[in-house]
């Protein structure tokens, strides 16, 4: 297995399954844990704990005030920050974000923005004057492949999550009043769910590749879809040449996948909200 | 240099060269892509296109015939106005050509923008850029037309980003046409 990986793996796959009995098409067992309770981040707004099988991601939401940008006045922002911090992997040294960090940081915004998720003119307070700064932060502590679905899971669970407090402009002395006693939580609109794929030798896609499998790859796919059965993001990052017909393969496979794992959610919700 | 209308990309290609010991690989050769952009430093946008770009040219550039050295890419962006992304990409693709690296397929970068009256546009200005509801960028390599690198911008249904693969397979033999005159003259000299 060390002097010879991709012998060992090659073994396995012309059986049709993985070193670790799951078969090409298997996900690894999600589990996800929301909120003040059962997880997480007592200081933030909203957070989120997701373990695919063993890499674990957590996000963590902390809403903030700002005057929103001269040209969207009525817009508030979504900063997301993907962190692969030193511990999660021997690979990743601790210093500046490298390039698997901010590549995954802008794959997140890219999500945000193309999936609309949340509408931006929902942040906003009063127009041109203050708006709502959520700055989402995912940090990863184990990392085992398949980063950004998990990264996407725990944005989407820590969002469902956040609960922002009234502010009211006072209309007299031109501040704001945060009301902590009255908070709603964020209306989320659209409900994208990350599918990756590992491309073996130019032919075989295996679903939700841990560590190994990723550095034996010749290529990976990600797809997102939402629950209307649209494409959010397709994220192939070079790598092998897939045809059309392989890449309709993946999308059909993601929307299943997209079914599953918004069912989980729901239950975690459900379970979370009777209080 | 590439300059589909008014967007420009120069590509300056180094390599294979001598690698430091640190960044070297024992079995082939170490790609390493700069992207630059035109105004301002590189942020976590160019990053991610340097990503894109460097797992697109592991994949064609066979790096096992030069193992332990470094390939370096530098993109400069001249001007941008609009499908920035596939410039880089065929700028990248001539470079590596240019410079006479062992490679599998050549690839090139078509850029297709959904109106929101749902129609098609390949290599849109930026203008047709922002008023899309969505853009989606290909790499489509030679051998077969398969896809080597994908990017999407904004949501389409499923059918649509496949009608606009099979545009931008169709746009590919344009642009490989014109990779073909462009070599030939420049070595006819």
């Amino acid at each position: 297995r060390t002097v010879e990986p991709l012998e060992y793996y090659r073994r396995f796959l012309k059986e049709n399954c993985r070193p670790d009995g799951r078969e090409l098409g298997e996900f690894r067992t999600t589990t996800v844990n929301i909120g003040k309770c059962s997880c997480s981040i007592t200081t933030a707004d909203g957070s989120a704990l997701v373990k695919l099988g063993n890499t674990t991601v957590i996000c963590g939401v902390k809403a903030e005030l700002a005057a929103p940008a001269v040209d969207s006045a009525n817009k508030g922002y979504i900063v997301p920050n993907v962190e692969l911090p030193s511990l999660c992997a021997e690979r990743f040294r601790s210093g500046p974000p490298g390039e698997e960090a901010q590549a995954a940081s802008q794959f997140i915004a890219d999500v945000i923005e193309n999936s609309q998720m949340i509408a931006k003119e929902d942040l906003c307070i009063a127009n041109g004057k203050l708006a709502w700064v959520l700055y989402c932060d995912i940090i990863c502590l184990d990392y085992d492949g398949n980063l950004l679905d998990a990264s996407v899971f725990a944005l989407l669970a820590a969002l469902k999550n956040v609960q922002l407090p009234l502010v009211t402009i006072n209309e007299e002395t031109g501040l704001s009043e945060v009301n902590l006693k009255q908070k709603n939580p964020l209306i989320i609109r659209k409900h994208p769910v990350a599918t990756s794929f590992a491309i073996f030798d130019d032919t075989l896609l295996i679903v939700d590749p841990t560590a190994e499998e990723e550095d034996l790859a010749t290529g990976t796919v990600t797809i997102v879809t939402d629950e209307e059965g649209r494409l959010c993001s397709v994220h192939k990052p070079g790598g092998s040449p897939l045809t059309g017909a392989k890449l309709q393969d993946c999308i059909t496979r993601a929307i299943t996948r997209h079914k599953e794992v918004k069912k989980l959610i729901d239950k975690v919700i459900k379970s979370i909200t009777p209080k | 240099s590439l300059s589909p209308g008014d967007t420009s990309v120069l590509a300056g290609l180094y390599g294979p060269a001598e690698a430091k010991v640190s960044k070297e690989l024992p079995d082939r050769a170490a790609l390493e892509v700069l992207l630059r952009p035109k105004v301002g430093l590189p942020g976590v946008l160019e990053r991610s296109r340097e990503q894109l770009l460097r797992q697109t040219c592991e994949a064609v550039v066979l790096g096992v015939l030069h193992p332990r050295t470094a390939i370096s890419l530098v993109l400069q962006v001249l001007s941008d106005a609009g499908s920035l992304l596939s410039c880089c990409l065929n700028a990248a693709c001539m470079a590596l050509l240019d410079a006479g690296l062992p490679l599998a397929t050549l690839f090139c970068g078509v850029t297709c923008a959904l109106q929101p009256d749902g129609t098609i546009l390949l290599d849109p200005t930026a203008r047709q850029e922002q008023e899309a509801r969505a853009i989606l960028t290909f790499a489509i390599a030679s051998s077969e037309r398969k896809v080597l690198m994908a990017t999407t911008k904004g949501s389409c249904s499923v059918e649509e980003m496949q009608q606009c693969l099979v545009a931008a397979q169709r746009a590919a033999n344009v642009i490989f046409q014109f990779y073909r005159d462009s070599v030939r003259r420049r070595y006819s000299k």
